[in-house]
């Protein structure tokens, strides 16, 4: 009972603890939409140093930097594509999480669906084959083998 | 296909799939391409650390040459610095852009440690490494003659980086602007 408390109360403290790590430091912004729109440009920016990181959640200099970057083309009105875009000039498409399609990227957008198709179609020629071997029927041979099998059974029994 | 040959579907599969693993583990996914290659080195107004007057672009520029990112904080760069010092001796212009760092502290690291600069950029707020896009030091840009990044290494140079990644490359760039 003891031990169950002292769980909950570390499992509390760590769930606590989450979005206190993630607050870095604060901006304040002329318009809600604008906060809006750096929390989400921001959760989709991709630290260069710290590699599986956003970065909104990491500490790193280096996302410092790029936190106050968009801040400030957020405050001087440019669309999430300019910054996107000023973002990619300088780091490459790598700090997008959800990078631009090309030749480059192109495995990376399309593996899911590829690989959706290809369980698809193992399944499909699975089941496929299944079928057949159910619904082929007996031949002559087979019938009586059969018969001679459940007579004989029968008979020990 | 026949039944038999289906068995070894499974060790063909991983065989692929260790040849992957094992590829990756001489990859270093730290190591990013610059978005740079290739694009002119980018436009700044910031002070010189040794005299205080202001560079812009074209007081670098005009000839090929080594771009180091460094800072007194970064360990790595007093592991590169006598590399440095090295290839300064053999003639090759060296800018250092001294990144994020307290102007007295950089000025003592020179003059303790040595001085393979042709001059320093004091590039406080980092703005100019993140127009280089800059991710940490030390980083070393090659730019040619034209005022053209041609690369980029992220990390330590030492004899083995340099010998054989960024000499050949700096022949090439070299040879190319004076032909």
């Amino acid at each position: 009972m003891r031990l169950r408390w002292i769980l909950l109360a570390l499992f509390a403290d760590l769930w606590l603890a989450g979005p206190a790590l993630a607050v870095i430091e604060t901006y304040e912004f002329s318009d809600p939409a604008l906060e809006e729109r750096y929390r989400a440009l921001s959760q989709e920016l991709r630290c260069p140093k710290c590699q599986n990181q956003n970065i909104a959640d990491s500490n790193a200099p280096i996302s410092q930097d790029l936190r106050r970057q968009l801040y400030q083309q957020l405050e001087a009105g440019a669309s999430d594509a300019e910054i996107l875009e000023y973002m990619v000039a300088r780091y490459g498409e790598f700090v997008r999480y959800r990078p631009e399609f090309s030749r480059a990227t192109a495995l990376l957008w399309l593996a899911p669906a590829l690989m959706l198709a290809i369980g698809a179609a193992v399944l499909g020629v699975m089941l496929h084959r299944r079928r057949r071997a159910v619904s082929a029927p007996l031949d002559d041979s087979e019938r009586q083998r059969l018969a001679a099998l459940i007579d004989s059974a029968e008979k020990k029994s | 296909m026949g039944p038999r040959l289906k068995l070894f579907l499974p060790l063909l599969l991983f065989v692929v799939l260790a040849g992957f693993l094992f590829r990756g583990l001489s990859l270093d996914p730290r190591e990013l391409p610059s978005a740079l290659i290739d694009k002119p080195f980018p436009a700044f107004h910031l002070a010189s650390l040794e005299d205080g007057r202001e560079l812009t672009r074209e007081s670098v520029t005009g000839r090929a040459a080594l771009f180091n990112v460094w800072a007194t904080w970064c360990i790595s760069c007093r592991v590169e610095h006598p590399y440095l010092e090295q290839l300064a001796d053999e003639g090759i212009p060296i800018y250092g852009v001294n990144y994020k760092d307290n102007d007295e502290a950089a000025r003592r690291w020179l003059a303790d440690l040595g001085d393979p600069y042709v001059l320093n950029i004091v590039d406080r707020e980092g703005t100019l490494g993140l127009d280089l896009g800059v991710y940490g030091a030390p980083e070393t840009y090659l730019v040619d003659a034209a005022g053209v990044i041609r690369y980029r290494h992220v990390g330590v140079i030492d004899e083995r980086v340099w010998r054989s990644t960024l000499e050949p490359l700096w022949r090439e760039i070299t040879a190319g602007g004076e032909s």
